[in-house]
């Protein structure tokens, strides 16, 4: 009997079995992506500056949201941002016709930033004008509420949006995106009157069931702007970064 | 469909391991996806037969071990399987839970072919060659 296959027909061959080999790795899949990652979030650190990564569909406010932020602080943040789309310059150039310092990232067809990508524009972007070194980086990701998610940039804070025009069960639809929320803002409450399908409770319950305590504040960014409880925040979390405050230096020279 | 981008970064791992193994070829590779990792094993699974062209990965299978969501309660201390979406305490329906398992992306293994000492220094030497240009490209993208 063949020893190797264990039938009875004898004196044939069987090729040598190839020599595998099987290595033990457990090392994260995104290890390049995080790696950048980590690059960047050292030198945002060494710039003392606050960076926000922005996410949520399209068409959800982001871009509005940063241009009311700028006129609600005045020159009392040195906010720049920058900008991910498939295509077009259209939003930095927005964002700079109000006085908003930014730089655009076209992905082409990609449909998230990386942390490569953002390492890239940096060499482009100095985190520091005339006016010192920028207080808050909002980096605004492409407008897409699943494959942003799995990408960390060296943000600080997630911030995601969800625009009282979508449905208010996007979390239980997106849980990876919004797990990932600092912050979730509910845009656009000034259509509320308008709108019969939106709720805001709901919404929070959609959130609870993620099963993170994540803070709700309510936006309008439209003609009748209250962002006052964002604006708060902003300041909170620029506050509690530890770095040097340049934000507060500012607001108090002003003042005086 | 971000799962190309996902692959490409396992690849450049897999290669990278396969060289400092000298090994000649892959022939599987296990990953560990969690169901709250934001990656599709479906969609990870067609993106690698595209991305696995080339010279270690040409023949390499994809073997994907897929992690369940588990909670643990804060305030009862119960661990259970959740949804992706509705992670609560199954026993006292709490929604104040930390996440135990199932945002996994993980490498867990890579089996190799024809692991030999004979063809290792031609291996190394190459690897070394490797490395040298992957230190340019890298140069370009570093902070100075």
């Amino acid at each position: 009997m063949c020893e190797t296959c264990g039938c009875s027909i004898p004196g044939h061959e069987h090729p040598e079995p190839a020599d595998t080999h099987t290595v033990q790795v457990l090392k994260g899949l995104m290890s390049s992506n995080d790696h950048a990652a980590a690059h960047n979030r050292e030198h945002f650190d060494r710039s003392g500056v606050l960076v926000i990564n922005l996410m949520s569909s399209p068409g959800a406010g982001k871009t509005r949201l940063l241009e009311q932020t700028a006129a609600a602080f005045g020159a009392g943040l040195n906010m720049a941002v920058i900008e991910g789309d498939l295509e077009t310059e259209n939003d930095a150039e927005r964002l700079r016709r109000g006085g908003i310092r930014a730089h655009q990232i076209t992905t082409g067809s990609a449909c998230h930033l990386d942390a490569h990508l953002i390492h890239r524009a940096l060499h482009e972007f100095p985190l520091a004008d005339e006016r010192g070194p920028v207080d808050i980086l909002f980096i605004e990701n492409v407008g897409n509420l699943v494959c942003p998610a799995a990408f960390d940039l060296g943000q600080h804070l997630n911030v995601v949006l969800l625009s009282t025009t979508e449905g208010d069960d996007k979390p239980a639809k997106y849980p990876v995106m919004f797990r990932a929320a600092d912050l979730v803002l509910v845009s656009k409450c000034d259509l509320l009157p308008m709108l019969d399908d939106f709720s805001v409770e709901r919404a929070r319950a959609s959130l609870e069931g993620l099963g993170r305590q994540t803070p709700v504040i309510e936006t309008a960014a439209g003609r009748q702007c209250d962002i006052g409880a964002w604006v708060e925040w902003l300041k909170a979390s620029r506050a509690g970064h530890p770095r040097p405050n340049m934000m507060e230096e500012r607001a108090a020279t002003q003042t005086a | 469909m971000h799962e190309m981008a996902v692959c490409n970064e396992l690849l450049a791992q897999v290669r990278a391991i396969a060289v400092e193994h000298n090994a000649r070829s892959v022939g599987s590779i296990t990953v560990r996806i969690g169901v709250l990792s934001g990656v599709e094993p479906d969609l990870l699974e067609r993106a690698f037969t595209i991305a696995r062209a080339g010279d270690y990965t040409a023949q390499a299978r994809l073997l994907i071990e897929t992690v369940a969501v588990r909670v643990r309660c804060r305030a009862c201390g119960n661990e259970n399987e959740a949804a992706a979406n509705r992670l609560l305490c199954a026993a006292c329906g709490g929604y104040a839970v930390d996440l135990i398992g199932g945002d996994e992306l993980l490498l867990a293994s890579i089996e190799m072919r024809e692991v030999s000492d004979t063809v290792s220094s031609a291996r190394r030497h190459d690897a070394q060659d490797r490395d040298s240009s992957g230190q340019i490209s890298e140069g370009e993208d570093s902070y100075v």
